[in-house]
């Protein structure tokens, strides 16, 4: 089956086979990283723009990375450095770019919806790289490539998915990818973070840490925001940390070969004891470096490579 | 002497129980019982067969932005819109630039009106300086400038103090206060219904616990002031009960519902589309049954617009920085139509009474009945008719609405104010 997308928007609208094509072709990229010369020539000649909008350090890395990896030429903007500090509309900011003959735009934006937006108004191919509280479709997949390489097939697994739910498009990207493959998806947090709508993405919903764990082959922590304490969802992060901080007691309730994740950044202390997110069940790292590959993936898939045609080559050493 | 003669149309007059096949008879801006057989042979002839002839609608809830925002809408295009739409009294919310919170600024209203308007345009006040609740505005001077109500509008008066004494102040002029009922510290922040569509586009959700908390609070308030409050655009379930409630119980409290919420479920916002971003916010089916149940047994009074023009500049961003707020006029007969009657059996008469006589009788307007001795003020419509809507091509200034491009079943044909044609056939007059 060719690989049709232009744009990378959400993992809701893609299919189990469109992931899985995404998976294998991040592993035949994954391959080159390892090698001594990292660059495939595989975008040279294009120029893929970084429009970060909002703050950002390990997405804008890894997507700077994996498009250098592919020998594409990189031009990052921020939102202080571009000019929609000064007024100018998204519109007229993603119509310069293109003007500017840019091949590719990778967008991190604050308010949800805005790559759907930006894919109606150009002709170059679109990629969230995370719009409000909406999806962050590259790290679902760079999350469920990891516990992939980690657990093999995903269906009927147990995923306990922990923290900050409501704010958070990594969680939403994790369960629609998550949800495809079969898995057995929990969300799990104080109530006021994990509504009971989510019950309609077709995943369950936990207030009772313990249960939730009971046997979870993957815990995906997410970072839980100072600023949500200003606002009334939960009384503190001390509350927060002994209600549903993981530490190594509540991590004997999962599965022994657990795996332990976290999106970053990562607050010790708070959703996390320091000593598991060093541990040797955590794959915090792995993760980062799973980043590039299913970037180097996307960016050559919605560029219009194919699957089949990945310049991956034998590994010289 | 100028006279009119409408022939032969379905005339629709739920005031004076009219409900058959017949003639309109008008004479000097007036509606006549009859005319002479000598004036019958020079007056002007309108061929009503097939079209209704009902009393021009009345809409007690748009948006005109004139002043300070004639980028968006002017009293000239609102009002031209509105005729269009079949409508002939129209009364524009104070939310402009300034607001209406003193006479001077309603007097400029009433000034563009006579200068620029096609049809009947009245102006609301202020509650509050500044729209900003927390200072009474001078109602009394509002009301003799010619402020038919008095309204903060989107800035639903938080304090319940304030609101309080704004009943009693209010009652005095025999001033209805309309209230947008939101209760802000549940609302921050918030862009489309709170629920299971806001959870899967990550968009923040208004509760409509928001809106239940002040429809509550303000029938309390009208029960303890006797002030007469009209709650807009209900969009809530629970709102529409507890109002049943308290009509039950004799509160001088009426509500009103819009096409949009009739229309429309907050499932249309899968795509951003901010055309279909307005506050309070579309709901889920379960709210639009509701409304439709409540507008069906009376409990909601009328239907009004909230007809909210906005430049597509200013609606083409993304969805959280795009204002709230669509147009309503020129659509919302076919959709009432579509949504009440074609799909949910309601009476054709009931339908033109919810937009004719209710709201009139809401504010007490001398409008929405062809009773003689009335001011001849008509909507002539094909109900049967299709036709395309094109937002970019109607008579709004601007082109916000979420029926563009679609086909829409009933269309005005004629509209007349004072007895004088003012839209005929998709044109107006010089």
């Amino acid at each position: 089956m060719p690989w049709t997308r232009r744009h990378l928007l959400t993992l809701e609208e893609l299919s189990l086979a469109e992931i899985d094509q995404i998976h294998a072709t991040a592993a035949a990229f994954k391959r080159t990283l390892s090698r001594s010369v990292k660059k495939v020539p595989a975008l040279r000649g294009k120029t893929i723009v970084n429009l970060f909008l909002e703050p950002s350090t390990r997405t804008r890395m890894a997507f700077d990375m994996a498009a250098k990896r592919l020998s594409a030429d990189v031009i990052s903007l921020d939102g202080n450095s571009s000019s929609t500090s000064k007024g100018e509309t998204l519109r007229d900011t993603a119509q310069n770019i293109e003007a500017l003959q840019a091949d590719m735009i990778v967008i991190r934006h604050a308010a949800a919806g805005s790559p759907l937006y930006l894919s109606k108004i150009l002709n170059i191919p679109v990629i969230n790289a995370g719009d409000g509280a909406h999806e962050h479709p590259t790290q679902g997949l760079l999350d469920t490539f990891t516990m992939r390489e980690h657990l093999g097939a995903l269906k009927g697994r147990k995923v306990v998915i922990l923290g900050d739910i409501l704010f958070s498009r990594v969680a939403r990207s994790n369960i629609h990818a998550l949800t495809k493959m079969g898995a057995d998806v929990t969300l799990v947090g104080p109530s006021t973070l994990v509504p009971h709508w989510f019950t309609d993405l077709g995943v369950k919903v936990s207030h009772d840490l313990k249960s939730a764990l009971a046997d979870a082959e993957v815990v995906m922590l997410l970072r839980i925001q100072h600023e949500r304490q200003a606002s009334s969802h939960f009384p503190s992060l001390g509350e927060y940390t002994s209600m549903f901080g993981l530490n190594k007691t509540r991590a004997g309730w999962l599965n022994p070969k657990a795996i332990i994740m976290h999106p970053g950044p990562i607050n010790r202390g708070v959703e996390i004891d320091s000593d598991l997110a060093d541990g040797e069940r955590s794959v915090i790292l792995q993760q980062v470096t799973n980043g590039i590959a299913v970037r180097m993936a996307v960016l050559y898939l919605c560029s219009g490579g194919q699957p089949e045609n990945v310049y991956a080559g034998p590994d010289p050493r | 002497m100028s006279s009119l003669w409408i022939r032969n149309a379905l005339v629709i007059d739920p005031a004076a129980k009219r409900n058959a096949v017949g003639d309109v008879f008008v004479s000097d801006g007036k509606i006549v019982a009859s005319l002479s057989a000598a004036a019958k042979k020079s007056t002007k002839v309108i061929d009503g067969k097939g079209l209704v002839a009902c009393p021009g609608l009345v809409d007690i809830h748009v948006h005109f932005r004139e002043p300070g925002q004639t980028h968006k809408e002017t009293i000239a295009t609102g009002s031209r819109a509105a005729a269009a739409g079949g409508f002939t009294t129209v009364v524009c919310m104070p939310n402009t630039a300034p607001v209406a919170d003193n006479a001077g600024t309603i007097q400029f209203i009433n000034d563009a009106t006579r200068r620029d308007a096609v049809i009947k345009v009245l102006p609301t006040g202020c509650i509050t300086v500044g729209q900003k609740g927390q200072a009474l505005a001078p109602i009394g001077s509002l009301k003799r400038a010619g402020a038919v109500a008095i309204t903060d509008d989107g800035d639903c008066v938080q304090s319940n103090e304030l609101m309080r004494r704004a009943c009693e102040y209010a009652k005095m002029f025999d001033l209805p206060i309309m209230d947008h009922c939101q209760d802000a510290s549940l609302t921050q922040g918030a862009v489309m219904n709170e629920g299971s569509v806001s959870t899967r586009l990550g968009l923040r959700g208004w509760p409509r616990a928001a809106e239940d908390i002040i429809v509550a609070r303000n029938v309390i308030l009208s029960e303890y002031t006797g002030a007469h409050i009209h709650l807009q655009h209900i969009s809530s379930k629970y709102s529409v009960g507890i109002i049943r409630r308290a009509k039950e119980r004799g509160v001088k409290i009426t509500a009103e519902a819009t096409p949009h919420h009739l229309a429309f479920t907050d499932d249309e916002l899968r795509t951003y589309d901010t055309n279909f971003k307005m506050n309070p916010p579309l709901r889920t089916a379960s709210d639009r049954r509701e409304i439709i149940a409540g507008l069906r047994d009376g409990t909601l009074d009328c239907i009004s617009t909230d007809h909210a023009p906005h430049t597509d500049y200013e609606k083409d961003k993304e969805f959280d920085y795009a204002p709230n707020g669509i147009l309503g006029l020129e659509t919302a007969l076919p959709v009432s139509l579509e949504v009440l009657v074609k799909q949910n059996k309601f009476k054709l008469t009931h339908v033109v009474d919810l937009m004719t006589q209710q709201p009139a009788r809401i504010l007490g307007l001398p409008a929405g009945t062809l009773a003689a001795g009335a001011a001849a003020d008509i909507c002539l419509f094909d109900p049967a008719e299709k036709w395309r809507y094109d937002a970019k091509a109607g008579f709004s200034k601007s082109s916000n609405s979420p029926w563009h491009g679609q086909t829409l079943t009933g269309r005005v044909k004629v509209t007349i104010v004072d007895g004088r044609v003012v839209f005929d056939r998709g044109q107006f007059g010089s």
